[in-house]
């Protein structure tokens, strides 16, 4: 368990002010403008050290993908955009970070901007997020007046960081959706290359990081790289905010290391499962897009990239979602195929027409209504989509079937079965089509 | 140069090339959809989805550079496949996506027979179905009379929307709705603006858009194709006109990058049903105020006798329809009888005495796309030469075309135009290099200069044609071999009809002492032109003839053959073979798709008839002779080259013009008697029309 003093985020439950005399006093903003002048390739150095991975779901790591960006800033001025369109489902990391402790999202604004040659800064915040904007607006007004940003401030670094309000769709968290979204055309991927790195908002060099990945470069910076990579297990460093919900007795926001053991994990935090660990049935356990894991694998898994990988999920955005014996666990993928379905940008073809075959497909085998053929076209139609759409919406909608299916297979054919049970004579659609 | 493999080929291709471009090259088929070589790359149909030895997913290869390819671990080069498994695999299920919500409904479908959904279904598909859901149904869309919708058919490639944006330069089209729901739409569900619109009709892989006129007509494989060029405009685009029987039933563009790249105007592609319409399908004549039909015999001896009378009260003029071939042999006839009042700029512009350069774009068209700077005078090319508009966005778009500024009345271009005033006393600003923009022409590398041939039609107009050269002049328009950079000619006439540059070619002008088209009509009026002769001409009110006989010699019951005591019917340009020379001073035939209607002739033998009948029978039996004799008379056609000295300086005439505003061009759908005999075209007509005095409101 992560001890109280390697917290990052002390304010995550918003017991004290966010404001910036109060989130000065946990520390935020402190020594600033000293971390600025080592330099940024001390900056990014300690970054790398560190071993942050990126927060927003796909774990690449952080120091990395700032070195992507050019050396020098020639004719195209440099971009830091940060993604705080957070919308899967089953996250909600970056909606406290931002209410509860905004400055520390500014503080390491200031510092990425200035590792990678940027004079601008974007937070693109979702939709929804009416009362988060409206915090981190203040905080930024605040961080002006104490000339912590703008032209001629503190840190010696000319800042200027923009909030811009999304309008609420999914596809908008893709990093080159966001950039299109910003630019004030419809939120859909850019095809890759060129990356932002390279090519990004309005066409300049750009980095897109989320919202967690920028909120902890502060206090490793001020805390060192050897601190952060002292938490956790190799490869997989550092303290993650995890988002439990669903079937546990005390849903929660936690800030915990790296590689806790799942049921470590639910049973300190929150209060446990439902009825017990023995009433577990499943865990999805990085936000909706990655597959689920039954419980015989959750009774020993780690959770962080690495280990959930192993078991051929992920660890996503750590939001973790319990399910107990009670779940109608085909019902509850059928819901997320629904929203896959519902949040296609539809420019691509595999991923327009997949998401709402599959979503179909999965309503009727929910009931039961379905064929026992169509579990395997199912999962084939699945990997139809999967790896080969523009961006990775498509395998986000095809994963959750492929796990429903590798796991609770028998489920799905026992309601098939039950189904037809009661029928003598079901009309099969196979027929109908002809 | 970059060394790929594809399929065991090995190849060297530019790194800027994308895969798809590679993989063609060393001869692999991609199927594709949404990518097409003149728009931008959308990468989202994903049909062209290959195999790059070491990438963990397939990619789509028409969003792949060749450079962005990794080498192997000891320098190998790239590897892609084309036909494995995988790609097989990935083809098929694409297609499976594709057909799984489309309706299928290829036998009521206009593009059965060749769409490409239907060709690729069958070569990289599945045999059969595995979706056992409902199908998607989307709403009609209404895009206008010329095309029709079918959007359950759309597989959203958004070919449709990129050709208005970046092409037509007419951002009307977008996708509203997300995922399944999304749906291909005009701008509030208003009615596509632009000239060049029916080509969303080509691009359409599907049947989501097809010809509204030729709905329901012919299938493509009843069609007989014949290869031809457009003359419309002045452009001369080439076209491919589908008859079945003696009907032509639609228009197509093909292929010539030096043209029209693979676009055609509206005009050129829907004015077929006007051939069938208001046709001229026998001689006439007129009788106590009213036409009665007649024999050809009895006709050609009139024709004879009101032209043997004495040269000075006999005129002719060629319109803007006249093959080449029939001036030559009217010119001949004319030259035979001592007829020197002939022109064959019937809508009286200046241009055409002197060098050839004085009356040809002489940058050619693909040379737009080499300008930094242009200057439009008295011409509005989006409704003149709309192919050539696109071009000019083109070069905009690249970059390339800077600055680009226009003495005339202005209009939306679809770029950004310098608006230096309406009339022509600018120019002489801008002759004496006092206007800013003259020092935008001098400096610029490749400057241009599009001077509209219609603009000159007015008192002043060989001063115009004075003033336009001198810029060209003193600007450096004009580079011979022997300058540094040359060489180059960027002093452009634009004519906006196809018959004039043959007829100038011809010079098919004024003889000695002769009358030209102003003089031929004024001496009409008073009387001592007693015979006026208009092959395909009908830019001249009747009411302007005075009462002169008219004979009139065309296709279309029009102004020409309204006013006409005697009428000689001939062919339209899809049912005889003849020359046509664009703008830009290219010999194009457009040929022969179907037989003249009735009893109508070919333009040349017409004449031929009619100089047997006189007694002075002209030296050629066939077209093969005439076209012979053409070549031996007049340079153009013998490929003579340009004069290595031209200086557009010494054109027209010199002396003041007035302030008068330059004429906005004519109606885009109605300028031709074929146009305004097309009832598709007067519809646009009317539309457009609606749609100025709706925004008016």
């Amino acid at each position: 368990m992560l001890a109280d003093k390697d917290r990052i985020f002390t304010n995550l439950y918003g017991r004290r002010d966010w404001r910036l005399a109060a989130a000065r006093q946990r520390g935020a903003w402190n020594a600033t403008p000293d971390m600025i002048a080592l330099g940024r390739d001390w900056v990014i150095q300690q970054v790398k050290d560190s071993g942050l991975r990126g927060r927003g779901g796909a774990g690449f790591p952080t120091g990395l993908k700032w070195t992507f960006m050019p050396k020098e800033v020639k004719d195209r001025p440099h971009y830091l955009v940060v993604n705080a369109d957070e919308s899967e489902p089953g996250t909600c990391k970056d909606r406290d970070i931002i209410r509860h402790d905004p400055h520390l999202l500014l503080e390491g604004c200031v510092i990425a901007a200035f590792a990678m040659q940027a004079h601008a800064c974007y937070i693109y915040l979702r939709g929804e997020y009416i009362f988060e904007r409206e915090v981190l607006e203040e905080a930024v007004r605040e961080a002006y007046e104490a000339r912590l940003l703008g032209k001629g401030n503190v840190h010696g670094w000319d800042m200027d960081i923009y909030v811009h309000h999304g309008a609420g769709a999914y596809i908008c968290g893709e990093e080159t959706a966001l950039l299109e979204s910003l630019e004030g055309k419809k939120g859909q991927p850019r095809l890759k290359p060129p990356f932002p790195a390279n090519a990004g908002l309005y066409g300049c060099p750009t980095t897109v990081n989320n919202v967690e990945s920028i909120a902890v470069v502060g206090e490793i910076l001020r805390r060192g790289a050897k601190w952060f990579a002292g938490i956790g297990r190799p490869k997989n460093e550092g303290t993650k905010i995890f988002c439990i919900s669903g079937h546990v007795n005390r849903p929660c926001n936690v800030e915990e290391a790296m590689g806790i053991p799942l049921r470590e994990l639910i049973e300190e935090h929150c209060g446990g499962v439902r009825g017990g660990w023995d009433n577990l049935k499943a865990v999805i356990p990085g936000g909706s897009s990655v597959p689920l894991l039954p419980k015989s694998i959750c009774d020993n898994v780690l959770m962080d990239f690495d280990a959930l990988r192993e078991h051929k999920s992920g660890l996503g955005t750590a939001a973790v979602i319990v399910m107990d014996q009670s779940t109608d666990v085909v019902r509850a993928i059928a819901r997320i195929s629904y929203f896959y379905k519902h949040e296609s940008c539809g420019q691509c073809t595999p991923c327009r027409e997949g998401t709402g075959w599959m979503w179909r497909v999965m309503e009727r085998m929910a009931k039961g209504e379905a064929e026992m053929r169509e579990i395997d076209l199912l999962l084939d139609v699945a990997s139809q989509v999967e790896g080969h759409t523009i961006c990775a919406l498509g395998d986000a909608a095809a994963w959750p079937i492929q796990g429903l299916i590798r796991h609770f297979r028998h489920e799905i054919e026992e309601r098939i079965t039950r189904y037809r049970g009661g029928r003598p004579f079901v009309p099969g659609t196979y027929i109908a089509a002809e | 140069m970059v060394r790929l493999i594809v399929d065991s080929v090995e190849i060297d291709v530019p790194g800027e090339m994308n895969l798809l471009q590679a993989c063609e090259i060393a001869g692999a088929e991609i199927p594709r959809f949404c990518y097409h070589e003149r728009l931008s790359v959308a990468g989202n149909c994903r049909m062209c989805l290959v195999e790059v030895k070491g990438a963990p997913k397939p990619v789509a290869s028409c969003a792949q550079q060749v450079r962005d390819q990794r080498p192997g671990p000891n320098g190998e080069p790239p590897v892609i496949l084309t036909t494995s498994a995988l790609v097989r695999k990935a083809r098929a299920g694409v297609m499976e996506f594709l057909l799984a919500n489309h309706p299928l409904d290829c036998p009521i479908c206009d593009q059965g027979g060749e769409c490409d959904l239907q060709d690729q279904a069958m070569a990289f598909g599945r045999a059969r179905t595995r979706f056992d859901e409902t199908k998607r149904a989307v709403e009609e869309k209404h895009f206008g009379p010329l095309i029709k919708t079918e959007m359950t058919r759309c597989i959203q490639c958004t070919r449709c929307v990129r050709f208005a944006t970046e092409v037509a330069g007419v951002p009307e089209l977008g996708a509203t709705g997300r995922g399944e729901d999304m749906e291909i739409t005009t701008w509030l569900d208003q009615v596509v603006t632009s000239e060049l619109s029916g080509n969303l009709i080509d691009l359409c892989p599907v049947g989501a858009l097809t010809s509204r006129p030729y709905a329901f007509n012919a299938r493509p494989w009843e069609l007989r194709k014949t290869e031809s060029v457009d003359v419309m405009d002045g452009l001369g685009s080439a076209i491919r006109v589908d008859a079945r029987g003696q009907a032509v039933l639609r228009i197509l563009p093909r292929i010539n990058e030096a043209v029209n790249e693979e676009w055609i105007s509206d005009k050129a592609r829907f004015i077929w049903d006007g051939l069938a319409r208001q046709r001229l399908d026998r001689p006439m004549l007129r009788e106590n105020g009213r036409l009665r039909p007649a024999e050809w015999a009895e006709a050609l001896a009139l024709a004879a006798q009101r032209l043997s009378a004495p040269a000075g009260s006999v005129a002719a003029i060629a319109g803007d329809l006249a093959n080449v071939e029939g001036m030559k042999a009217l010119l001949d006839l004319l030259n035979s009888l001592g007829i020197q009042n002939r022109d064959c700029r019937s809508a009286g512009e200046r241009p055409g005495a002197g060098p050839r350069e004085g009356y040809l774009f002489n940058s050619r068209l693909a040379g737009v796309e080499a300008m930094d700077a242009l200057l439009l005078i008295g011409t509005d090319p989006r409704r003149e030469a709309a192919v050539l508009n696109a071009r000019i966005r083109k070069a905009w778009l690249s970059g390339q075309l800077a600055r680009i500024a226009q003495v005339g009345v202005a209009t939306d271009l679809t770029y950004p135009v310098e608006d230096l005033g309406t009339g022509p006393d600018i120019l002489e600003a801008l002759a004496a290099g006092t206007h800013p923009f003259f020092g935008v022409l001098d400096k610029a590398r490749r400057p241009g200069l599009i001077l509209g041939a219609a603009a000159t039609a007015r008192p002043d107009g060989a001063r115009i044609l004075r003033l336009a050269g001198t810029i060209a002049a003193r600007a450096g328009l004009v580079l011979h071999a022997n300058v540094e950079d040359g060489p180059w000619n960027g002093f452009n006439v634009l004519h906006a009809n196809a018959a004039r540059v043959g007829g100038l070619d011809l010079g098919f002008l004024p003889g000695a002492g002769g009358r030209d088209r102003e003089s031929i009509v004024t001496g009409a009026q008073q009387g001592s032109v007693e015979t006026v002769l208009l092959l395909h001409c009908d830019e001249i009110d009747g009411k302007d003839l005075g009462t002169a006989f008219v004979i009139y010699v065309g296709s279309h019951g029009d102004a020409g053959a309204s006013r006409a005591d005697l009428i000689l019917p001939a062919a339209a340009f899809t049912e005889q073979n003849g020359l046509f020379v664009n703008t830009e001073g290219r010999i194009q035939e457009a040929r022969r798709a179907v037989f003249p209607k009735g009893e109508a002739r070919e333009d040349w033998a017409i004449f031929r008839a009619l100089s047997a009948q006189m007694g002075k029978v002209l030296p050629y039996d066939s077209q093969g002779q005439l076209r012979k004799q053409l070549a031996l008379d007049h340079k153009a056609f013998a490929g003579a080259m340009g004069d290595p000295a031209f200086n557009p300086e010494a054109l027209g005439e010199l002396g003041p013009v007035d302030a008068i505003p330059f004429a906005p061009a004519p109606n885009f759908w109605l300028t031709n008697p074929v146009a305004r005999a097309s009832r598709t075209m007067v519809e646009c007509a009317a539309g457009a029309r609606r749609s100025v005095s709706q925004a008016a409101e």
